[in-house]
């Protein structure tokens, strides 16, 4: 049972013509900086057509990255297992398992020791899949779906016996701690005094103008000193943001307070758990794409014959990631616990699992695009605790949204994505006009109608790792 | 070599109830449980009318939501949406069931229809997908069923919810009930000895029987069957022979769904209340079905043994908990039951290709010239379903 089409992955990486794309040009960050200033700029745009501030205020960014993080940890579990070549739909399972584990080792022993517990559990409830997988050779999605039911049974029956409730533990003693992420003055202060607001207004516009210029004028084959440099000044622009947010937000200026306002959401009293759940994607994207190891277990997903050949532990390497990918889905079931019931309760998952699998496909078996897809739905859970007159403003979006894509056509020469993006703008412009408020019963499904859109337009675009769902037996070449 | 395989296809089923058992035993001696007392439990339980009864009641919706899994099973497709499917189904069927201007039983055919429509209509989406677009129907038809769970709350309270009566304020969100004709009778006649009170046999479960003949005959003994079969076992030797695998995979979802679209209909014609409530609209199904379906390997009676097996472990919940048990330790044995089943086939078929494969080599040895033996394919054929 494949996910895809054989005849889909077979398909060549690349067929596209090389277009003059200028914006394909820009450095990754440069090119992520570009996104995000148009995406608040369109949301800032939409508050004041529809008069509405909820679009970026800083409660709806912080709850929307909390709301994100368990998806988007569920679907980086999912890569880390399909980049092996093993479909995980027993991500929900381990998540399950992840929540109970999480909160008993909180009760027991404590905050930090409760996220230990809970990333092991999660870890289990992979090693349980892998060895089905790999040592059995189960089909993967069998061997998934009894995990999801053995998770479930399995935390309500430890939990009846340990806590004497069927759908509920109590509720868990101690949290983590929460800190600010550092700003500028927090890394550099120490040596030259405080910076005024206004030197770091420079700083920022130094290191930007600098990233513009070193993506311009460096060739990108200049291997080492273009990252190194690029990465410095990223950082400082990073910071520099970081540290001015407040400042920005007192601005009373279209778009400029809007940034403050969202930035001072996304970095002002984070718990831990965000904390770690966030740094564990671009530590696994480096694990992943830059190291050895998961140069190995990448291939391993792409071709296990051709990997065996070269004298890759194929098995070791699927267990490894597989097992992983249990701890990172156990690490969102953590979070669950730990953001927001303060307590674990069955069905508290909610089919995260299954919405981070999604994301992941979404985002194209990348860490990036994942977090982005989770985002997606972060954002739109967010909202829906507000009123359905803000979740109207939603359609503004769409419709700015498709002004974007024609402005990139324009400059890239992509005219279809931007083409089918008119076609949902008129749409949602109908639609605004014929109601007062979103039904919140449609709003809740929005971004899963959104992924099911994108998938729609774009999965010929999109390449899961050619032998993914594929059963492996050494020296079963065929 | 004949008997040799059947003797295997024996040994599966019987090493897969001896792992069950085993494991179910170990967890509940490591959990400080006594295994006599709850085996015990369950052996008295398959002696007792009313809770026989309703297992069987319970088992048909499973029956029918595994079938439904099944048929996407057998073209390698997963509907795991049948979740969305049914409740889709049942809230529309239920809804505009009573709107049909349809005489006495003709009616029921009304509703029957209507669910196996909208049931269709909607895997239907995820398999145009599959076949046109290339959307994993595993994605599509999660998504569809995130949309489904807010489309049945929207129906309901805008177009289909029974109008309170004059006068009183009532904010149940619930369909209003059918008519008689639109509902299925009870079998409790058929039952010898008659059964304890407020328990009755649902003709529901003759729908599910009837779902059971028709996926076996329209799977393995029809022409579109046939293909369906090829398609999943081998895609490209199919498209070969002429099959059109794009239509085959519309077909397969759409036959998928349309019998996830019954799922929902045992409390809207089989039993009480005889409508759309979310309090009585059985929710999970869907998934139960994936299970039920891997627990009888997608064979229409080795379903129905794992339907009523399942029900069986959910009927027994009660006893348990009324024996001080934890009930739980059934969803653990479900569990179980489900990974023993894959695991001990899974061992068998690589045992038993092993030793096709020695058996070919021993006859090469025996006869060099390799001109009387039979041509033997048997490795294909061992692992190939039934």
């Amino acid at each position: 049972m494949t996910l895809v089409d054989p005849g889909l992955t077979a398909a060549p990486i690349d067929a596209r013509p090389v277009r003059r794309d200028p914006i394909a040009r820009l450095s990754p960050t440069l090119r992520y900086g570009l996104y995000a200033s148009v995406l608040v700029l369109i949301l800032t745009t939409a508050e004041q057509l529809t008069d509405q501030t909820r679009l970026t205020s800083a409660n709806t960014w912080s709850s929307a990255l909390e709301l994100t993080l368990p998806i988007a940890l569920a679907g980086l579990g999912g890569l880390w297992a399909e980049r092996a070549g093993i479909v995980n739909i027993g991500l929900e399972g381990m998540m399950v398992l992840g929540t109970w584990m999480g909160a008993w080792g909180c009760i027991e022993y404590g905050a930090w020791a409760g996220v230990v517990l809970g990333v092991v559990g999660g870890a289990l409830g992979g090693l349980l899949h892998a060895i089905a997988t790999v040592g059995f050779g189960v089909d993967h999605i069998i061997s998934g779906v009894a995990v999801n039911i053995l998770g479930g049974g399995v935390t309500q029956f430890a939990n009846l016996e340990l806590f004497d409730s069927t759908n509920q533990s109590p509720r868990i003693p101690e949290n983590v701690g929460q800190v600010r992420v550092p700003g500028l003055n927090d890394v550099v202060g120490g040596l030259a005094g405080d910076l005024t607001d206004t030197s770091v207004l420079v700083w920022l516009a130094v290191s930007i103008l600098g990233l513009i210029a070193v993506t311009w004028r460096f060739h990108p084959s200049r291997p080492f000193v273009r990252p190194a440099v690029i990465t410095g000044l990223a950082a400082v622009a990073g910071l520099s943001l970081i540290e001015l947010a407040p400042y920005l937000d007192g601005q009373q200026r279209f778009f400029v307070s809007e940034v403050g306002r969202i930035v001072s959401g996304l970095t002002d009293e984070l718990s831990l758990v965000v904390v770690l759940g966030v740094l564990a994607f671009p530590i696994s994207g480096l694990v992943l794409w830059r190291t050895k190891f998961g140069l190995r277990l990448r291939s391993v997903g792409e071709d296990p014959v051709a990997a065996e050949s070269v004298g890759v532990n194929v098995y070791l390497m699927k267990v490894v990631a597989v097992v992983v990918s249990g701890a990172m889905a156990g690490l969102g079931g953590v979070s669950l616990v730990y953001l927001f019931a303060g307590q674990f309760r069955t069905g508290q998952t909610n089919g995260r699992g299954y919405i981070g699998l999604a994301a992941m496909i979404f985002g194209n078996w990348r860490p990036a695009g994942l977090a982005l897809g989770a985002g997606l739905f972060g954002f739109t859970d967010a909202l829906t605790l507000q009123s359905g007159q803000t979740t109207r403003a939603l359609l503004v979006v769409v419709a700015l949204g498709s002004v974007a894509l024609v402005a990139r056509a324009l400059i890239t020469g992509r005219w279809r994505s931007a083409l089918i993006a008119v076609g949902a703008a008129v749409g949602a412009i109908v639609w605004f006009n014929l109601v007062d408020e979103l039904p919140g019963e449609i709003v809740v499904f929005l971004p899963h109608l959104t992924t099911l859109l994108v998938l729609t337009f774009a999965s010929q675009r999109l390449r899961p790792p050619a032998a993914d769902g594929k059963p492996y037996r050494r020296g079963e070449s065929g | 070599m004949r008997s040799d395989r059947v003797a295997l296809s024996l040994v599966a089923p019987a090493l897969a109830v001896a792992l069950a058992l085993a494991v179910s035993t170990l967890v509940l001696i490591v959990s400080g449980n006594s295994p006599e007392e709850v085996f015990g439990l369950l052996g008295e339980q398959l002696t007792r009318v009313g809770e026989l009864t309703k297992t069987v009641n319970r088992a048909g919706p499973y029956y029918i939501s595994a079938v439904a899994v099944a048929v996407g099973f057998k073209m390698n497709l997963f509907n795991i949406g049948v979740e969305g499917q049914y409740r889709l189904a049942g809230v529309v069927a239920a809804g505009a069931g009573v709107a049909l201007p349809l005489p006495g039983p003709l009616r029921l055919l009304g509703v029957i229809a209507l669910a196996v429509g909208v049931g269709a209509g909607w895997a239907g989406i995820a398999g145009a997908l599959r076949a046109y677009r290339g959307v994993s129907e595993v994605i599509s038809t999660i998504m569809l069923n995130a949309i489904a769970f807010g489309l049945t709350p929207f129906l309901l309270t805008r177009y289909f919810q029974e109008e309170a009566a004059s006068g009183t304020i009532d904010f149940a969100t619930r369909t209003a009930a059918l008519p008689g004709g639109g509902r299925l009778p009870s079998l409790d006649a058929l039952v010898p000895g008659g059964l304890p009170s407020g328990v009755h046999l649902n003709a529901f479960v003759i729908l599910a029987g009837l779902v059971g003949v028709g996926y076996w005959v329209l799977v393995w003994r029809s022409r579109f069957g046939f293909d369906l079969r090829a398609s999943g076992a081998n895609p490209h030797a199919a498209r070969t022979s002429g099959v059109d695998a794009k239509r085959m995979t519309v077909f397969a979802m759409l036959i998928s769904g349309g019998v996830a679209g019954l799922v929902g209909l045992s409390s809207i014609i089989g039993a009480a209340p005889y409508r759309y409530t979310d309090e009585s609209f059985l929710a999970g199904l869907g998934f139960t079905g994936i299970a039920i379906a891997l627990l009888g390997r997608n064979n229409p009676v080795g379903i129905a043994f794992g339907a009523l097996l399942w029900a069986f472990m959910d009927i027994a919940r009660t006893p348990m908990s009324r024996a001080d048990l934890p009930r739980e330790i059934t969803t653990i044995m479900q569990g179980i039951t489900v990974l023993s089943v894959v695991v001990a086939y899974q061992v068998v078929s690589r045992i038993a290709r092993r030793r096709d494969a020695a058996a070919i080599a021993r006859q090469v040895d025996d006869d060099p010239e390799g001109g009387t033996s039979e041509p033997s394919g048997g490795a294909a054929r061992v692992g190939s379903p039934a």
